[in-house]
């Protein structure tokens, strides 16, 4: 890892993870009558592994320019290993708070496994450990490939990655403690947000340095998507955290939105998120991964661009929806729910370009389980975004809004599209990087999905009955004209369900666990660094072009 | 339009700022007038703030994750109204910072629970729920009665909540302390200056049956007794009568 960096770049490696001790240590002891201190040592802790990985290998021999023929893919690896991890970490984390549903006492009556402390552990485990690292380690490998150009530099990738799971660690160590803001999907506390910044602007212009090094004219289609989802994640982050800390040396600060205001930056940030972290950045991973591993090119080139355009313009709109009947005012709920509804235009566009795409591949698709896991992941894809559009109808909403049926709707998004298409893509990038071919087993592959299918059904039909039933007997009157059901009444109906919900949970984990070891035992097998001729950029073979001025 | 397009996939910076503008517009049609239309935000002259006790105990809300499980907003349906009272206006979460709406009902609204319940109900049902219904699927928060509430910072947190607009006196941000033990204690010195400060109407008991010590239970019973009632507006603008408190 570090013999992969020049001189110049383990020097500076090595000053910024000093600079990252030392900062560190000012939070631990400046919050040492604080849980901010408790984070300090985290940071430190971070900084000092860092910086003791870099000078165990300080003296090794410089890379030779010859690596500067081929693409940098270590980093990738690196990515989906922590990919990985975070995804049977997360998907642990899920199963144990929707088992606590069905059972209370499975928190131990401990403070930091309470429900409402772990619960952001796993949204936060899943979406941003998982989907985040997942997200980093492919872009840099699609955006490599498609340009046909080396990463810029060996240090910025290491840098985005490590410094992006030190942000997910922040959170999820902050929430058991009581670290948090409250903000859903967004509940890390100040200083862990500024840190996502920086490392997301060394992301941003890592992406457009390694664009401005292409060989092929032209920007790919995952390319405009992890754009897309870089730029506007930031800007979504930043004005959404934007907050005041009571004092630096606190963990705790207060945002600088309230009530009915917060409200729409809350949802208008929750729902982009979906859009630009769990929608954008995962097709352009579809992509990529699915006309490489099909085969077969893109369908239509002009429905990607009408999609792809459709998507950022309009995705933006709708996260009043979120805010139906409150005390938002009627004018933006309802923009919210008409751009929702269109929405599903440029939604079913890319859905469909994806599953066109596969014709003259579909025999395939039942021999291939990677290749599956990418179909069915389409389909979801297009299955959750016309619900997404159906329960943002304001009439819908008031049956939908505040019941499992939206838990049902994200998770068929989350496990049905994000999850299956990560796995997919994990597939049929593993052997590549690894050079081994194949996985170690494809059979396990074909375990892995039909473990993650079932699990996905038991769990969406489960929430939507749970859902439904929740929402009617809200609303239901008796013969008398008032109200026929207590609330308890209704959470007793739910009981069944909610463990049904944690078995599909449970099976979706073990097929995560089973992806693990399969990914584990495929490593393994991969033939030693000497023995490998890497991925070259084509025009490597005029040997001039690929290295640039300024290495 | 597909020649432009054309063009533009050849130039990532055009591209990054074409992303930009487009994905720009709907955020600012939706959010920016929210801060300019009067109307947005109703006139409640009566409307008054968070006590140092009350905003502890709404970090303590927001640390063990309770807008997870429970909303505090009752929307504009006729079930939701029979159930929980009357419809939550936007001058009721003003001070809020953040807001606390909630997205999921697991257990319910909590919008008006102020005043529906005894403290010791409160104590009894946070300590361990099932002890009050047997059903319920909500954990138990036994640290709340043994974990002393930590006063120190609250001058801190009113600071920056000025800062940010709410509006705290500079006399509240002074005795923010001393006002946080005072409303629990109601036979101590510092009591008398919390009504002064905060209105008569306040809440000012031994909100955990323990007078010995201010716990972290008793500024989140202290939270919970004051929601929905920072304001009548609710109740003036819907008519409807006010809910009389149950003791048990």
């Amino acid at each position: 890892m570090v013999a992969q960096l020049t001189r110049n770049e383990r020097h500076i490696g090595l000053a910024l993870a000093v600079f990252v001790s030392l900062l560190g240590l000012a939070m631990a002891a400046g919050g040492k009558q604080d849980l901010f201190g408790i984070h300090g040592l985290i940071v430190f802790a971070f900084g000092v592994g860092s910086a003791f990985l870099l000078i165990s290998g300080f003296h090794l021999p410089e890379p030779s320019d010859e690596r500067l023929t081929r693409y940098y893919d270590d980093p990738i690896k690196v990515g989906l290993i922590l990919s990985m991890i975070w995804a049977v970490f997360g998907m642990f984390m899920g199963v144990w708070v929707a088992a606590q549903l069905a059972w209370p006492a499975l928190n131990f009556d401990m403070a930091w496994t309470s429900f409402g402390r772990i619960r952001p552990v796993h949204t936060t485990g899943v979406i941003f450990g998982f989907g985040g690292n997942a997200l980093i380690a492919t872009s840099f490998h699609v955006m490599q490939r498609t340009s046909r150009a080396r990463m810029p530099d060996q240090l910025s990738p290491w840098f985005v990655l490590i410094g992006y799971n030190l942000f997910c660690v922040l959170s999820v160590t902050g929430f058991p403690i009581g670290i948090t803001q409250s903000k859903e999907y967004a509940e890390a506390e100040w200083y862990a947000d500024l840190w996502l910044v920086v490392v997301w602007v060394t992301y941003l212009v890592l992406y457009l340095r390694t664009l401005a090094r292409r060989q092929e004219p032209h920007i790919y289609v995952s390319n405009w998507y992890f754009l897309a989802f870089i730029l506007v994640v930031a800007m979504l982050h930043i004005v959404n955290g934007l907050a005041l800390p009571i004092s630096l040396a606190s963990a705790k600060s207060y945002t600088i939105y309230s009530g009915v205001q917060d409200a729409m930056v809350q949802w208008w940030y929750g729902h982009n998120t979906v859009a630009f972290f769990l929608t954008a950045g995962f097709l352009g991973m579809m992509y990529y991964y699915l006309p490489t591993r099909a085969g077969r090119p893109i369908y239509s080139y002009r429905l990607s661009i009408i999609s792809f355009w459709g998507i950022t313009f309009f995705y933006v709109w709708v996260g009043s929806h979120h805010l139906h009947y409150t005390a938002l005012p009627h004018w933006v709920q309802t923009l919210g729910m008409t751009f929702s509804v269109m929405l599903l235009v440029p939604s079913w566009a890319s859905a469909a370009n994806a599953l066109l795409t596969l014709n003259g591949a579909w025999h395939k698709v039942r021999t291939d389980a990677t290749l599956r896991f990418m179909m069915v992941a389409a389909v979801f894809y297009g299955l959750s975004t016309f619900e997404g559009s159906f329960t943002a109808i304001r009439a819908v909403n008031s049956l939908s809004h505040y019941t499992d049926w939206t838990v049902a709707h994200v998770h068929a998004g989350a496990l049905g599209w994000v999850a299956l298409i990560t796995f997919g893509s994990i597939y049929a990038a593993v052997p590549r990087l690894w050079k081994t071919g194949q996985m170690y087993s494809p059979r396990l592959v074909e375990v892995h999905f039909w473990l993650a299918v079932a699990g996905i059904f038991v769990y969406v039909f489960a929430m939507w009955n749970s859902g439904i039933i929740q929402g009617l007997m809200w609303r239901t009157y008796n013969e008398n004209n008032a109200l026929a059901y207590s609330f308890i009444e209704s959470l007793v109906a739910m009981h069944p369900y909610y463990i049904a919900r944690t078995f599909g949970g449970l099976l979706f984990l073990c097929g995560a666990v089973v992806g693990f070891y399969n990914l584990w035992k495929t490593i393994q097998l991969a033939p030693r660094e000497q023995e490998v001729l890497r991925d070259q950029p084509a025009a490597v073979l005029a040997r001039s072009s690929a290295v640039q001025p300024g290495e | 339009m597909f020649k432009t397009h054309y063009r533009l996939e050849r130039h990532s910076i055009a591209l990054a700022i074409a992303i930009i503008v487009v994905a720009s517009i709907g955020g600012i049609v939706e959010i920016a007038p929210l801060f300019t239309i009067d109307e947005t935000v109703e006139e409640a002259p009566d409307m008054r703030v968070y006590t140092p006790l009350e905003l502890a105990g709404r970090d303590i809300y927001m640390r063990e994750g309770c807008y997870a499980c429970h909303s505090q907003m009752i929307r504009t349906l006729q079930d939701e109204v029979e159930r929980y009272g009357p419809f939550s206006l936007a001058v009721e979460s003003q001070y809020d910072y953040p807001m606390l709406w909630g997205s999921k009902r697991t257990g319910p609204d909590l919008a008006r629970v102020g005043g529906k319940y005894s403290d010791h109900w409160h104590v009894v049902h946070l300590n361990d729920p099932r002890e009050v219904v047997s059903e319920s699927v909500m954990p138990a928060y036994p640290w709340l009665l043994q974990n002393r509430l930590k006063t120190e910072k609250l001058d801190l947190h009113l600071r920056t909540l000025q800062k940010l607009g709410t509006p705290y006196t500079d006399e509240m941000i002074a005795n923010a302390v001393a006002d946080a033990q005072g409303q629990a204690a109601p036979n101590s010195d510092q009591a008398s200056g919390v009504a002064e400060r905060y209105g008569e109407d306040t809440n000012i008991r031994d909100f955990d049956g323990n007078p010995d010590r201010v716990t972290e239970m008793d500024a989140l019973v202290a939270y919970l007794q004051i929601l929905g009632r920072l304001t009548d507006a609710a109740y003036v603008a819907q008519a409807e009568p006010q809910p009389q408190p149950v003791e048990e």
